[in-house]
């Protein structure tokens, strides 16, 4: 048997679908081996890895909650790797925008003003958008790979803020512990009830972000322009559009929503600034922007689905006794067989009789 | 045994279905070493498919293949080039960052050194009359190099099968001569070519046997040279070929685009420079560039479109209007329209549906495909439907991604989304090349309606038989220096095969020299 794959004349639309599904089954397939390779039960461990975390409300809570910067960010990369921006930086954007909105409870911590939530808000974004406008810089200017620059500028996003939380904005009362005043009020994100859920404004702010950005690629020329410059840039300036343009517009979008993302964490599950204040979620959006097709909509279940890894990794760490960075491996895996599974797309897989292959030339 | 060793390669009762099509439906096939066999048809008559299935890229539905009498299946391309198959693809294979001879290097099997591999690329394109810079980086150069790195990694392979789909699209007469003494040396030696064409005369110089597709059954098997040109494509597609009508006497209108001294510097080592263009383009009349390749037709193109930027702002005038400094969709708005060479990735995105790939190079000029920043999707397939319906554009589904149209096809589109909008000056690069006779003559025809209807109409070609069939003025793009413009009708082919040589730039030289 040999393996042949066969180029098809157009994507095929069942598997653009598809993909993700085989690459999800897959994945579990392969927890499966390693689970029954750490001498556990397989079964039992995968369903308090992955089914767990949906039976109570306050697992389904906190899976909001964990999906809320994922989706945040997801939907901006989603749009960027559209346009073949290949911005890797969202964890350091991230912490820029949490680093600049804290500057309103840090050194204003009794202003008590819905004014107060909403420039909070506005400064994350625009942070995000600051750190995110260097690689832009770089690439534009000297044709920096955007990948390294905004790689690297991860790093010293978390430093600058370690730098903070242990030096200059280090709280007073806080019994020398490296972090900020404990925010409160206005500098929380206030809650809404859903049924028995409670949910914050994060995860609103998510929802509506999502919807505008896959209109935006469905239905707008700007969304046009993105599809353009990633598919074939040469037919993008024979359309008129600019490179340096898109690169500036998906570095803003991204880092502005991945900032946004980071004063939500730290405006409601954090609740104030410390050295750490994620758990990665800037890189695991690059496995949500991928799930979910590299459209924002998809990008919001799939970040649903990559929160179940988190959660689910907390959960194996108390039931099973195993490394919560088991869900690092988990979400590695995942990323692997997605992009792997994408080659159905445009590829259907033949099977060939090997005798074929043997029959010598000549 | 001994009758069937007289075939190289015999394929028998070839079928291939595509979902519900069948690209090829009962096709039997016979070579002969150190033949030269013709395989003939127009667009979407099988000839691809059929060929793709004896390099081993596709593998047929049912039929079988023998080799020297035996039966084998070919199950890759790796595989046939093992038995001795080379082919040289329609569509190039090239990796565009890499140079010519790491290109090259890619297909050698085993181990190579770069060095030497480099003198054998220069010694090989030498002896054929194929000149190749090995150190060229495939990005800078132009369709018709391009296919000669093809050719020259084909003929190092040392093939016993040569297959080439449509060679001489791309190449000037010239060239195409130097490549019909090399294909029949190769056939002296022993070499069987497998020759996929739509220039019937070229076939009738060159070829021994051929074999003529339609609707993926063979129809024919003829001697060529016993056939007239007419005769083979009333074959092909069954019926009299349309013969495009011209007049020659023009009433030329006012001046529609200008070139004043347009310079534009080379932007990388193997971009051409340029020189003093000048030339105007009346209403109403076809001028047609002729050139070999890489003379700088595509930089010509892409300063004319706007890709490129110019330094003055007279160097170009629309309508009056100098645009020398305007983006290509001010250009647009000025009423000017722009067919590329390269149809998939420049002049089309692959991978989106035709409605969208209007959107292309209309979302400026038009107002019912963009409102207020918003996409009307209506009014794109509105126009999308126009042009297929006008230039009877032929796909399997409604509204197919564009990289599924066959070639010709997909040129008919992107030509009729330009036409379409009956623009004041056309600017159109290569309009046939690698178009099967039919869809060429359609869009040849166009060009000139358009014309008449008072467009200023730029051709860029290689092809000199297009070029008479259309032109009204004939110059000559020589190392990036334009000849005067020439009469079509006082000017002979041997006078361009001179000014093709570069005899106007020693022109200008002595002019230099005497002012």
């Amino acid at each position: 048997m040999q393996l042949l794959l066969e180029r098809r004349a157009e994507r095929s639309r069942r598997m653009t679908l598809l993909s993700p599904l085989i690459a999800v089954g897959l994945t579990l397939l392969t927890g499966a081996i390693i689970f029954a390779l750490l001498g556990l039960n397989p079964l039992r461990a995968l369903f308090v890895y992955f089914i767990e975390p949906l039976t109570s409300v306050w697992s389904i809570e906190q899976l909001i909650v964990k999906a809320t910067p994922l989706a945040l960010i997801g939907a901006g990369l989603a749009v960027s790797f559209r346009a073949n921006v290949w911005n890797i930086g969202a964890e350091g954007q991230f912490t820029a925008g949490a680093i600049l909105g804290g500057i309103v409870p840090v050194f204003f911590p009794q202003w008590q003003s819905p004014l107060a939530l909403l420039l909070m808000l506005a400064l994350g974004i625009l942070g995000g958008m600051a750190w995110a406008s260097i690689p832009a810089v770089l690439k534009n200017r000297f044709n920096a790979n955007e990948i390294l620059t905004s790689l690297m500028l991860v790093y010293v996003a978390q430093l600058i803020l370690d730098w903070l939380v242990r030096g200059p904005w280090r709280d007073p009362q806080g019994y020398n512990f490296p972090k900020t005043v404990s925010f409160s009020g206005w500098q929380l994100l206030p809650q809404f009830s859903l049924g028995p859920i409670y949910i914050n404004l994060g995860a609103i702010l998510a929802v509506a972000a999502a919807l505008a950005l896959a209109f935006l690629m469905a239905r707008t020329l700007k969304g046009f322009e993105i599809r353009v410059m990633g598919n074939s840039p040469r037919a993008g300036r024979f359309s008129g559009f600019s490179r340096s343009r898109t690169v500036w517009f998906c570095f803003l979008l991204a880092g502005g929503l991945a900032g946004l993302a980071g004063i939500c964490e730290v405006m409601s599950t954090v609740g104030q600034l410390q050295p750490s204040i994620s758990p990665g979620y800037g890189f695991t959006a690059i496995i949500v922007a991928f799930l979910g097709r590299l459209n924002p909509l998809g990008a919001l279940v799939a970040a649903l689905a990559l929160a179940i890894s988190y959660l689910g990794g907390e959960g194996a760490q108390v039931a099973l006794g195993v490394s919560d960075k088991i869900a690092r491996v988990f979400q590695g895996i995942l990323l692997f067989y997605i992009l792997a599974c994408d080659t159905l797309i445009l590829y259907r897989v033949k099977f060939l009789k090997s005798s074929s292959a043997a029959t010598s030339p000549a | 045994m001994r009758a069937k060793r007289n075939y190289l390669l015999e394929a028998l009762h070839m079928v291939k279905v595509f979902g519900k099509l069948h690209a090829n439906d009962d096709i039997t096939l016979r070579i002969k070493a150190g033949e030269i066999h013709a395989l003939l048809g127009e667009n979407g008559a099988g000839k691809s498919t059929l060929v793709k299935m004896i390099y081993g890229a596709l593998q047929p539905t049912s039929g079988e293949f023998r080799w020297q009498g035996e039966d084998i299946s070919i199950a890759s391309p790796a595989f046939a080039r093992k038995l001795g198959i080379a082919m040289v693809f329609q569509h190039f294979s090239l990796f565009e960052a890499l140079t010519v001879a790491e290109n090259i290097a890619l297909a050698m099997p085993g181990r190579f050194n770069l060095a030497k591999l480099s003198e054998k690329v220069t010694t090989v394109s030498k002896e054929y009359g194929l000149p190749l810079e090995p150190k060229a980086v495939v990005a800078d150069l132009s369709v018709g190099e391009r296919q000669r790195i093809e050719i020259v990694r084909c003929l190092l392979q040392e093939p016993r099968l040569l297959i080439m789909d449509e060679p001489t699209a791309v190449l000037t007469p010239q060239e195409a001569d130097q490549l019909f003494v090399v294909l029949s040396r190769l056939a002296k030696e022993g070499c069987a070519v497998l020759y996929i064409s739509h220039r019937l005369e070229e076939v009738k110089r060159l070829c021994h046997t051929a074999t003529i597709l339609r609707q993926g059954r063979i129809v024919a098997s003829v001697n060529p040279a016993k056939e007239t040109a007419a005769s083979l494509a009333k074959l092909m597609v069954g019926g009299d070929i349309h013969v495009v009508a011209h007049q020659r006497k023009h009433r030329a209108g006012t001046v529609r685009l200008q070139l004043k001294d347009l310079n534009l510097p080379a932007d990388g080592p193997f971009v051409v420079e340029l020189k003093n263009i000048s030339l105007d383009v009346k209403a109403g009349e076809v001028i047609a560039i002729a050139g070999v390749a890489g003379n700088g037709q595509s930089e010509l193109f892409d300063a004319i479109s706007g890709e490129r930027p110019l330094g003055r702002n007279d160097m170009i005038c629309i309508d009056g209007e100098p645009c020398g400094l305007s983006s290509v969709n001010d250009r647009r708005n000025l009423g000017a329209a722009f067919v590329p060479e390269e149809r998939l990735g420049h002049g089309a995105v692959p991978a989106f549906r035709l409605s969208e790939n209007i959107l292309l190079t209309r979302h400026s000029s038009d107002p019912s495909l963009v409102k207020s920043g918003l996409l009307q999707k209506n009014g794109a397939t509105d126009v999308s439907d126009r042009v297929i319906k006008a230039f009877d554009v032929r796909k399997g589904k409604p509204d197919p991604e564009a990289r599924a149209l066959s070639g010709g096809n997909l040129q008919k589109f992107v030509v009729g989304r330009e036409l379409d909008r009956i623009p004041g000056i056309l600017v159109i690069n290569q309009p046939t090349w690698g178009v099967d006779a039919g869809a060429a003559a359609t869009i040849r025809q166009a060009i000139i309606d358009l014309a008449r209807q008072g467009t200023a109409v730029l051709a860029i070609s290689q092809d000199l038989d297009e070029i008479f069939e259309i032109a009204n003025r004939i110059a000559v793009l020589s190392r990036g220096q334009l000849s005067e413009t020439h009469p079509a009708g006082e000017i002979s082919l041997e006078q361009i095969g001179l000014l093709m040589a570069g005899a106007h730039e020693v022109e200008e030289a002595r002019h230099a020299a005497i002012a």
